[in-house]
C-alpha cells in the first residue's frame, strides 16, 4: 500500500501516457475489441470492492459492498468473455511464414 | 486501512504482485496492436485481473468473506451466459452494459469508504477523491444504461429533444457541482447522495439527445468516464492496482473518442451538443428531384463483378443491419473463384461502432489480411474496377472532400469516386444517416442496384454463378 499522495499522482500520471502510447499503437480493424478489452480491465474494480468488502460495517455498508461486487464481477467476467469471443473470430489465412499482406497479389498494378 | 491488510499479506508483497498484475495489463493492451496476438493479450489481461483479485482477497481476509463469494458467484452466473450468447451485431449494447455496472461499482466502492470513513472524520482530499469517484461513476452508469436502451431498441435510437434542454443540463450539472464542493466542505452522506442523484440525472441528460451512429462514440467517453472513477476509487484507497488500471483505460478511453470524432470529421463537443439527424437539412435534398440516375439488375451488375479484375467491397452500417455479412462472403468468393481479386475497403467508423465492421467480417470468415484500413484502400481505390459499395452512404460521399458547405466537409472517407465503376447497394434513393445528398450517385460510372442489402447480394452471387 502506497499511502504517500504525491506517489500516487506519479504514478497517475505515468499511467496515463502509457495508456495514451499504447492505446495509439492500436490499429482501427481492432477499435471494437479494444473498446470492450479496456472495458473489461476497468473491472479491476473488483480489487476495491473486495477491500470495502473486507471492512464494510453494518448492514448498509455490507449491502452495498455486496452489490460493488456483484457489478464488478460483471463487468469483468462479461467484458473478458465477449472480447475473447470476438478476437477469436479474427483468424489469418493461416499460412506459415507470410507476412499480414503478402500473398496477396494486391500491390500489383491493374493491367488494365 | 493497511492494519486491515497486515493480517496475512506484507505490504511488500502486495505491492509487488500488484506491479506484476499492472504490467499484464499493460501487456494485454498492447497485443491489441496486431489481431495475430491480440487473443494472447487478453489472456495475459485475464492473467493481471486473477492475480489482483486473488492477492486483494487474501489480504483483507478480515471478514465476509461469503458476502464476496456469492455477489462474485452471482455476478460471473448472470454476465457469463449474457456475453456468450450475445450476436455480434449487439457488441455496441453490450459494451455500454459492461461499461455502466462498472461506473456503478466504482462509484459505489467509494460511496462505501466515505460511509465507512465517516467515524473517524474525512480530510478534503479524501473527500475530493470520493466525491470524484462517485459522480464520474454515477454519469457512467446512468449514461450507459441510457445508451444500452437505445441500442438494444428499447427506446427510440433518435435524438430526445426538448425546448430549453440545454438550460436544464446546465443546471443538473450545476447541481452536481454544487453539491460536489458542498461534500467536499462539510462531508455528510446526505450531501454525497445528492451529488449522486444529480450525477445521475446528468448521465441521462448527456446520452438523450445523442443519436444513430454518434451514440458509440459517447460509449468510448463513458468507457473513459469509468476508467477515471476506478483511478479515482485507487486514490481513495491508496490501492495501486485500481489507480493504474483505471488510469490505463481513462487515457485510452479518451484517446479512442478523439480518433472516432476524428473519423467522422466532427468535435466532440458538436457530437455531444449538436444532436445530429434531429432536424434534417431540407434545401440540400429538395435538388434531387429531377436528377437522373442509372439503376441496374442483378444480372447487369454481376456481369460487371465477373468481368474485372479487381473489386473492392466498401460494406456499412446498412449491412450491419441487413445482418448480410455471410451474404457479401458468398459473393466475394464465387468472385474469386473466377480469379478476381477481391478485398475489402473499411472506414473506421463503418458498423454500429467504430471498428466493428471488422469483427463482424472476421465472423463471417474473412481473413484479416483482406479487411483493408482507410488509408491503404484508398491507395488503391484508383487502380480498382469496381467499388461496391454496400449500406454506406455518408463515409463514400465526395461532398466531405468536395463541398464546404456540406455538414459532412472535411470527413475523412473512402475515395470510391476513384474507381473505374461504382455499384450502391441500397434500398432507396434516399439520403444517409446525415441527411445529406451525395453526387455520386448520379454520376455517370454509378449503377444503383435498389433492394435490401442482404436480398441483393444473394442475387448477385447467384447470378455470378450462371455466368
Amino acid at each position: 500500500m502506497i499511502n504517500d499522495s504525491v506517489t500516487l499522482v506519479v504514478i497517475f500520471v505515468l499511467a496515463a501516457f502509457v495508456g495514451y502510447e499504447v492505446i495509439s499503437k492500436v490499429p482501427s480493424i481492432l477499435h471494437t475489441p479494444l473498446m470492450s478489452g479496456s472495458n473489461a480491465i476497468h473491472g479491476v474494480v473488483l480489487a476495491g470492492a473486495m477491500v470495502i468488502a473486507g471492512y464494510a460495517h453494518g448492514a448498509l455498508q455490507t449491502a452495498l459492498a455486496a452489490v460493488a461486487v456483484f457489478l464488478a464481477t460483471g463487468n469483468i467476467v462479461g467484458g473478458a468473455v465477449v472480447t475473447d469471443r470476438m478476437l477469436g473470430m479474427f483468424k489469418g489465412r493461416g499460412r506459415p511464414g507470410e507476412g499480414p499482406k503478402a500473398g496477396q497479389g494486391a500491390k500489383e498494378p491493374a493491367n488494365k | 486501512m493497511s492494519r486491515y491488510l497486515a493480517v496475512t499479506v506484507s505490504p511488500h508483497t502486495f505491492t509487488w504482485l500488484y506491479l506484476l498484475a499492472s504490467v499484464f495489463f499493460v501487456l494485454a493492451l498492447k497485443a491489441l496492436s496486431s489481431p495475430r496476438h491480440a487473443r494472447y493479450g487478453m489472456w495475459i489481461g485475464i492473467a493481471g485481473m486473477v492475480v489482483a483479485a486473488a492477492v486483494t482477497w487474501v489480504a483483507q481476509r478480515a471478514s465476509h468473506d461469503w458476502v464476496i463469494a456469492v455477489a462474485f458467484a452471482a455476478g460471473a452466473i448472470v454476465a457469463v451466459p449474457a456475453a456468450r450468447l450475445i450476436q455480434m451485431t449487439a457488441i455496441p449494447q453490450m459494451v455500454a452494459i459492461f461499461n455502466g455496472v462498472g461506473g456503478g461499482a466504482a462509484a459505489t466502492v467509494t460511496t462505501v469508504e466515505f460511509l465507512h470513513d465517516a467515524a473517524r472524520g474525512i480530510g478534503p482530499a479524501e473527500a475530493v477523491e470520493v466525491v470524484f469517484g462517485a459522480a464520474i461513476g454515477c454519469i457512467s452508469f446512468s449514461g450507459s444504461m441510457f445508451a444500452f436502451a437505445k441500442l438494444q431498441g428499447i427506446m427510440t435510437g433518435t435524438p430526445v429533444t426538448y425546448r430549453g434542454q440545454q438550460v436544464v443540463n446546465g443546471v443538473v450539472m450545476v447541481v452536481v457541482l454544487g453539491a460536489a464542493v458542498a461534500t467536499i466542505a462539510d462531508p455528510r452522506d446526505v450531501l454525497l447522495l445528492i451529488t449522486s442523484l444529480a450525477a445521475l440525472a446528468v448521465g441521462a441528460g448527456i446520452v438523450l439527445p445523442i443519436g444513430g451512429a454518434d451514440t458509440p462514440v459517447l460509449i468510448s467517453l463513458l468507457n473513459a468516464f469509468t476508467g477515471l472513477a476506478v483511478a479515482a476509487d485507487g486514490f481513495a484507497l491508496h490501492n495501486v492496482i485500481l489507480l493504474v488500471a483505471g488510469t490505463l483505460v481513462g487515457a485510452s478511453g479518451s484517446l479512442l473518442t478523439k480518433l472516432m470524432s476524428d473519423a467522422m470529421g466532427r468535435s466532440l463537443p458538436n457530437i455531444l451538443f449538436a444532436a445530429v439527424g434531429s432536424k434534417l437539412t431540407p434545401g440540400v435534398a429538395a435538388t434531387s428531384a429531377d436528377r437522373t440516375y442509372r439503376a441496374g439488375d442483378a444480372t447487369d451488375v454481376a456481369t460487371l463483378l465477373a468481368y474485372s479484375h479487381r473489386v473492392m467491397m466498401v460494406p456499412g452500417y446498412g449491412l450491419a443491419v441487413a445482418q448480410g455479412q455471410q451474404a457479401i462472403v458468398e459473393l466475394a468468393k464465387e468472385l474469386k473463384d473466377r480469379g478476381v481479386q477481391v478485398s475489402y475497403g473499411i472506414h473506421p467508423v463503418a458498423g454500429r461502432m467504430p471498428g466493428h465492421m471488422n469483427v463482424l467480417l472476421a465472423e463471417a470468415n474473412v481473413p484479416y489480411e483482406e479487411l483493408e484500413e482507410m488509408d491503404q484502400a484508398n491507395a488503391e481505390l484508383p487502380s480498382t474496377d469496381v467499388a461496391l459499395v454496400v449500406g454506406a452512404n455518408d463515409v463514400v460521399n465526395p461532398a466531405a472532400k468536395n463541398s464546404p458547405s456540406s455538414p459532412i466537409y472535411g470527413m475523412p472517407i473512402l475515395n470510391v469516386d476513384q474507381a473505374r465503376h461504382v455499384v450502391f447497394l441500397k434500398r432507396s434513393m434516399r439520403a444517409g444517416f446525415s441527411g445529406v445528398e451525395n453526387d455520386l450517385f448520379y454520376d455517370p460510372k454509378t449503377v444503383m442496384l435498389f433492394g435490401d442489402a442482404k436480398d441483393s447480394l444473394n442475387k448477385l452471387a447467384a447470378a455470378v454463378k450462371q455466368l
